[in-house]
């Protein structure tokens, strides 16, 4: 196999002043913590690596750096190459409850300097966090306001940064790292190309593939009629019900809440079926479709026949199954036909 | 409201959109919104049927459990669910917690009550949550004593366990005792509210002080054996829904019946644990009788919540001249029906199936009892739908309904 498809490792910079919030959303998004046991965390001190391994091929570098002034003074200073060089992803955290707005766009703009001169390339996301503490009606403005304040501040990432509102409270956390990440993930395109074709032979009117620990959207897939649907937030909906769901199953089972999968989830409607299951090691995949139990179940049977091929995309290092070998009992001529014609055309990241 | 609890997860996804969350607004008594987000599929629509005024056809004979009639004059009228207690105790949180899924930290942003707030609810029965303002004394003669116990069905006092809580039992036992001549039948719960502050021991202690208190007071006036009930509730977890479940529980003549069927079904099945919920309250009206543990319905009803919220997502109205699946017959079923097998938990799985418009069965399946028959279990489920319609006749009525509208 090419180099591409290798395992690749993204460094990931975790910012902000000390107590916006860094180490609890990352414990929520990545260590099935519950919002509420966020509490429990005490003050970051220096940094705090960890490596998280997301779909297989991608190793998220990340690192929670603690946000008290001398910290931040040393990142600046003594340890500046170490912490800004190669860079991939830099988020940046403000509380917007912080009573010294101002003094914090200047350690962001400091710390964007930094950035600039050891990676360039990287990208910016700026969350504008605990959102849930401003009345509901003032959250649009107030966000519009420090956004443009922050961009200005922003100097030559300033065209491309991208900002959020966000709150450990509800799906905005998702929809927030669920553009991270698949900012990150090195093949995101030739998996959409897959679903794509999945969804076509399946006929579903939705597929949306998730990442198994942390729930977060890898990428979806939407045909017809279903693009219409007036839920535009509904992936990190999805998102933020699964997650939940995982961590009621765990407190009320005694499974810890890293294992509390569920094998299936099957939803059968008038209106629409739905289910998840499991699609490769690190990923599960939600499919909407019509209201039909022919197709409902023939879409389980095809996607549990193109689970070889998402392993394929997944994990990069391990040698690649014969195609047809993968599908040798596959009950679909149909669904084999296209594989073979897809395998062809190649999927090289 | 002095606690500052963030809510549980399982309040987490069932938040309303953005627009509804403007503090102060859920308070207004506003019936529609008690709908949306209630329905498993939009299919049924909820019509707001004026079966509250019409006696059912085939009264079913007075069966109480609890031996007492609801103190109704015609035997029609709506079962009343009071919420007194002293202000600031949380009545109006609970209200709207249960009944108007209020995440509960939004609470806080509630309003003081200064009116009496009736609001009534449609579902497999009607019946009517008065929140009433603390400072209020009922007794007073310029207020109408009969209008608003006529035809109550429970009095649930509210008590903040975080606060001096003597007045209020003093108050709750002038009440009591002064309902005591003119409606001797009324069910009183005691909710011993905001326990989610107290440390386990204290909660306890509190908790016994105050049934001691309460029950002491009342035998010195010569009240002995009060038909007075407590729990301890807590809007950050579901025990305020446990709670309430039990309440309406009493006021269901029909529950004898209903825990006889979900018996058999469940011996049947080999169902571990069979709950027969109300769609939009999440409160169980009936269960099997085997022990119920408060793990098994956090559960089924987190997993209602999953259910409905993934069904408001994909449920929405698609326009049907979109030829793109012409071919296909919709074979989709009416009832709702859901299914989660967990990966480590062997053969145990959840099983969902709405039974009408209001409620859904919910079971947990026992160790012996395999995904692959499910085909059994629906069809069982099937046979206790149809002896569901004939215990609630009004259920049927609308099925009939359904189709036409």
């Amino acid at each position: 196999m090419n180099t591409t498809k290798r395992q690749k490792q993204r460094k990931v910079l975790l910012m902000g002043k000390s107590g916006a919030g860094k180490s609890s959303m990352r414990s929520i998004v990545f260590s099935n913590y519950v919002a509420k046991d966020v509490r429990r965390l005490g003050a970051t001190i220096d940094v705090e690596h960890s490596n998280i391994k997301f779909m297989g091929n991608l190793m998220l570098n990340l690192w929670d750096c603690g946000g008290q002034d001398g910290f931040v003074e040393n990142y600046l200073t003594h340890q500046r190459a170490h912490v800004f060089s190669s860079v991939a992803v830099l988020i940046f955290v403000f509380d917007i409850e912080s009573r010294e707005f101002a003094a914090d766009v200047i350690s962001y703009s400091s710390i964007i300097r930094a950035l600039a001169e050891h990676s360039p390339s990287a990208a910016v996301f700026v969350l504008i966090h605990k959102m849930d503490l401003v009345q509901a009606r003032l959250r649009q403005q107030l966000f519009d306001e420090r956004t443009e304040y922050i961009r200005s501040a922003s100097e030559s990432f300033a065209p491309t940064v991208e900002f959020f509102a966000t709150s450990i409270w509800d799906q905005s956390l998702y929809k927030a790292w669920t553009q991270i990440i698949y900012f990150l993930i090195p093949n995101a395109r030739s998996i959409e190309g897959l679903l794509r074709e999945l969804a076509e032979v399946v006929e579903a009117r939705e597929l949306i593939l998730y990442e198994r620990t942390t729930c977060l959207m890898v990428t979806h897939v939407t045909r017809d009629v279903e693009a219409e649907n007036p839920f535009s937030d509904r992936f990190e909906r999805i998102s933020s019900i699964l997650k939940t769901h995982k961590q009621s199953m765990a407190k009320h089972t005694g499974i810890p809440a890293g294992s509390a999968n569920f094998a299936e989830m099957q939803i059968k409607t008038g209106r629409f079926m739905f289910f998840i299951t499991r699609l490769t090691e690190n990923t599960n995949l939600a499919a909407a479709i019509p209201p039909s139990e022919q197709v409902f179940n023939a879409a389980r049977i095809n996607i549990a026949l193109a689970r070889p091929r998402f392993a394929e995309l997944d994990i990069a290092n391990k040698p690649r199954p014969a195609v047809q070998q993968a599908f040798a009992h596959s009950a679909d001529s149909g669904w084999e036909g296209r594989e073979r014609e897809s395998a062809a055309a190649g999927f090289e990241g | 409201m002095k606690s500052t609890h963030p809510p549980l997860s399982a309040s987490q996804h069932s938040l309303v959109p953005e627009s509804q969350l403007v503090p102060g607004e859920p308070s207004q008594a506003n019936p529609s919104r008690l709908k949306p987000g209630a329905q498993l599929t939009m299919m049924r629509y909820l019509q707001d049927l004026p079966d509250a005024e019409v006696p059912h056809t085939e009264p079913v004979p007075p069966r109480f459990h609890t031996g007492r009639l609801p103190n109704s004059k015609a035997g029609d009228g709506k079962p009343r669910l009071l919420l007194m207690g002293q202000r600031r105790s949380g009545k109006s949180s609970i209200s709207s917690v249960v009944f108007h899924k209020l995440p509960p930290s939004e609470t806080l942003y509630l309003e003081t009550t200064t009116r009496i707030k009736k609001e009534s609810m449609h579902s497999f029965m009607d019946f009517q949550v008065w929140d009433f303002p603390g400072h209020l004394d009922y007794f007073d003669p310029a207020f109408d004593v009969d209008n608003i116990f006529e035809e109550i069905g429970a009095l649930i006092w509210v008590i903040d366990a975080q606060d001096e809580y003597l007045e209020a039992i003093m108050r709750l036992n002038t009440t009591i005792l002064n309902l005591q001549h003119s409606y001797p039948n009324i069910n009183v719960e005691v909710f011993v509210h905001k326990v989610d502050g107290l440390s386990e021991d204290y909660k306890g202690d509190t908790f016994r002080d105050i049934i001691q208190r309460v029950q002491d007071e009342l035998s010195d006036n010569g009240y002995e054996n009060a038909p007075v009930s407590f729990y301890q509730t807590s809007i950050y977890d579901h025990s305020i829904f446990e709670a309430f479940s039990k309440v309406i529980q009493k006021l269901i003549p029909q529950l004898p019946t209903l825990e006889a069927l979900l018996n058999s079904l469940c011996s049947t099945c080999h169902i571990e644990k069979a709950y027969l919920f109300d769609i939009m309250s999440k409160i169980y009206i009936a269960t099997d009788t085997s022990p119920t543990d408060i793990g098994s319905y956090e559960i089924c009803s987190d997993y209602i919540d999953v259910v409905i919220d993934v069904s408001e997502i994909y449920g929405w109205p698609r326009s049907e001249q979109n030829g793109d699946d012409e071919n296909l017959t919709e074979t989709g079923n009416n009832d709702a029906e859901s299914l989660i097998t967990m990966e480590r938990k062997g053969n145990n799985y959840l099983y969902l199936r709405e039974i009408n418009k209001y409620l859904a069965l919910i079971c947990l399946m026992g160790d012996d009892s395999p995904a692959e028959k499910k085909a059994v279990i629906d069809y069982n489920v099937g046979v206790f739908q149809a002896a569901l319609k004939q215990v609630f006749p009004r259920a049927e009525r609308d099925a009939a309904d359904a189709p036409a509208a």
